[in-house]
């Protein structure tokens, strides 16, 4: 509840009262009528059957399908944050170089990879490669290169715009003392830009977690791919598959969400935390990004 | 470049930017309109519309969008039997606008929300003491102000949600990742120029947008 927020409305007389007791009626009611047409619409196609549910209540669905697919969306997942976050110190400090031929490069490649959908650069990656080295390529490589690739552009801009929240001050006193630039970035910069931007790093997590699905469209034989392609084909319960999926990828994704949220909370209790660009800043730490292209950051 | 002087092939490049440009803009259409709505609720008095705004948001923000547009067509289409057009191609354009619309709206209801914050609260209290009431206080003073505000983060939804609409794709319409994946098997020979072409368009047409964005956003931001 923001200061707005709750500023918006009076509290309600006895008029605004009966007026929102009829507004929670009717809107219940449609919200009721809406559910209730979907769910006669699954029974109507014979959507409640109790053996298209029955399969979930199976450990064997579990160990054979499910689970499997979440531990490869898992790992994906993992490899690709770990590279995306080296991916990304790379190339912010690239880009933060005093040197035009190193900035402008890194330049490029950042404002490159971030507008290119991921999806392109996946089919790129599995599809046209393997033309070029004459090799074919790992399906688990073509989606952490291409996730890596995205997502540490995203990082790179993260920690740039981390590295530029820090006090002047900070790297002034740093040259003072007679430290180099190498020093400045490594030892006072980057741990305090990546202190700042921790809850935009797990937030991307999300993003990354989300963008893994698309491995899906390749057949990488992740979440979607076992849990509901392969399931569903075993038992034909394509519907209630996708919604045991979304569930689990809901449930994964709102406990790194909220996990982004309490970093956020403490990094800024502590106070220590350095005095980003104010209202900008905080908005990207809460909100995780879009996925699959995600936002400009 | 010898690829792109095949008209054919410089026919399915074509094609798959009209399809990625359609469902940009008929998918950004939906996502505003419901965007707004969801916002509205989210900050409405009463309880139910409020819960009913966060569980869209919650719900489809973390799932993936590949496995809303495979639920569009699975569930909706295959399943359910909802159909949207009678041409093959122009149903799984729709069905992909219905799930990049439902999706994005979380993002763009959140982002309004958020520019909602931005306003003082002093404005809405000022609002309220001359006796205006919640709709007029949100549609009069609070919203064009917030709107302002998050031109920025909306032209970042957009520019997502045009990267996006390659997920289309999955579900069989011939946009241009799909269009890309074709022009690669067939011609093995020439797959870095394809790439190159294809990403180089993405690029060129999302970065100075990025960036238009940023100035729009600073020119017409409300100073404060």
């Amino acid at each position: 509840m923001s200061s707005t927020d709750a500023v918006l409305y009076d509290h309600p007389g006895p008029k605004a009262k009966a007026r929102n007791l009829v507004l929670t009626i009717v809107f219940g009611i449609g919200v009721a009528a809406l559910l209730y047409w979907v769910y006669s619409r699954f029974d109507e196609k014979g959507q409640w059957a109790g053996n298209l549910w029955e399969p979930f209540t199976r450990a064997s669905t579990w160990s054979d399908y499910i689970l499997p697919g979440l531990l490869e969306t898992l790992k994906a997942a993992a490899v690709a944050m770990v590279l995306s976050l080296v991916f990304g110190i790379v190339f912010a400090v690239g880009r933060l170089s005093d040197h035009w031929w190193v900035r402008v490069p890194a330049g490029v490649v950042v404002e490159f990879f971030r507008a290119v959908p991921l999806l392109l650069l996946m089919f790129f990656i599995f599809f046209g490669v393997p033309f070029l080295t004459e090799q074919p390529m790992s399906i688990f490589w073509a989606v952490v290169l291409g996730l890596t690739l995205y997502n540490g552009s995203v990082l790179a801009e993260a920690f740039r715009a981390g590295v530029h929240s820090v006090p002047k001050g900070q790297s002034e006193a740093a040259y003072a003392i007679g430290m180099r630039k190498g020093q400045v970035m490594s030892n006072i910069l980057i741990p305090q830009a990546a202190r700042a931007m921790l809850p935009v790093i797990v937030s991307q997590l999300v993003v990354l977690v989300k963008d893994t699905a698309l491995g899906y469209i390749i057949s990488y034989g992740e979440t979607i791919q076992l849990g509901v392609n392969n399931l569903s084909a075993n038992f034909g319960n394509v519907v209630q598959a996708a919604i045991v999926a979304a569930i689990i990828y809901i449930i994964i994704n709102s406990a790194l969400t909220a996990f982004a949220g309490w970093l956020s909370r403490r990094t800024r209790r502590k106070g220590r935390a350095p005095r980003a660009s104010g209202a900008d800043l905080e908005q990207r730490t809460i909100e995780p990004g879009l996925g699959g292209g995600g936002g400009t950051l | 470049m010898d690829v792109f002087s095949d008209p054919a092939n410089r026919d399915v490049y074509i094609t798959g930017f009209l399809w990625i440009l359609k469902l940009t803009l008929a998918g950004g259409v939906g996502a505003l309109v419901l965007g707004v709505l969801l916002a509205a609720m989210r900050v409405s008095p009463v309880p139910v519309l409020r819960g009913f705004g966060t569980a869209w948001v919650n719900i489809f923000r973390n799932t993936p969008l590949t496995l809303i547009i495979f639920f569009c067509y699975f569930g909706l289409f295959s399943t359910l039997g909802l159909s949207l057009a009678d041409d093959i191609d122009l149903n799984n354009f729709w069905l992909g606008v219905v799930g990049l619309s439902v999706y994005t709206a979380a993002f763009v209801c959140e982002a309004i929300r958020s520019g909602i914050n931005t306003v003082p609260p002093g404005q809405a209290e000022a609002a309220r003491a001359i006796g205006m009431s919640f709709r007029q206080t949100l549609t009069i003073i609070v919203l064009p102000q917030a709107g302002r505000a998050v031109i920025a983060p909306l032209g970042s939804i957009l520019i997502a949600l045009c990267k996006n609409s390659t997920i289309v794709g999955t579900i069989g319409l011939m946009e241009s990742s799909n269009a890309m994946k074709d022009l690669i098997n067939a011609n093995g020979d020439a797959v870095i120029p394809i790439f190159l072409v294809f990403a180089g368009t993405f690029a060129v047409v999302l970065i100075p947008t990025g960036y238009a964005f940023g100035w729009l956003a600073n020119r017409l931001a409300v100073k404060r």
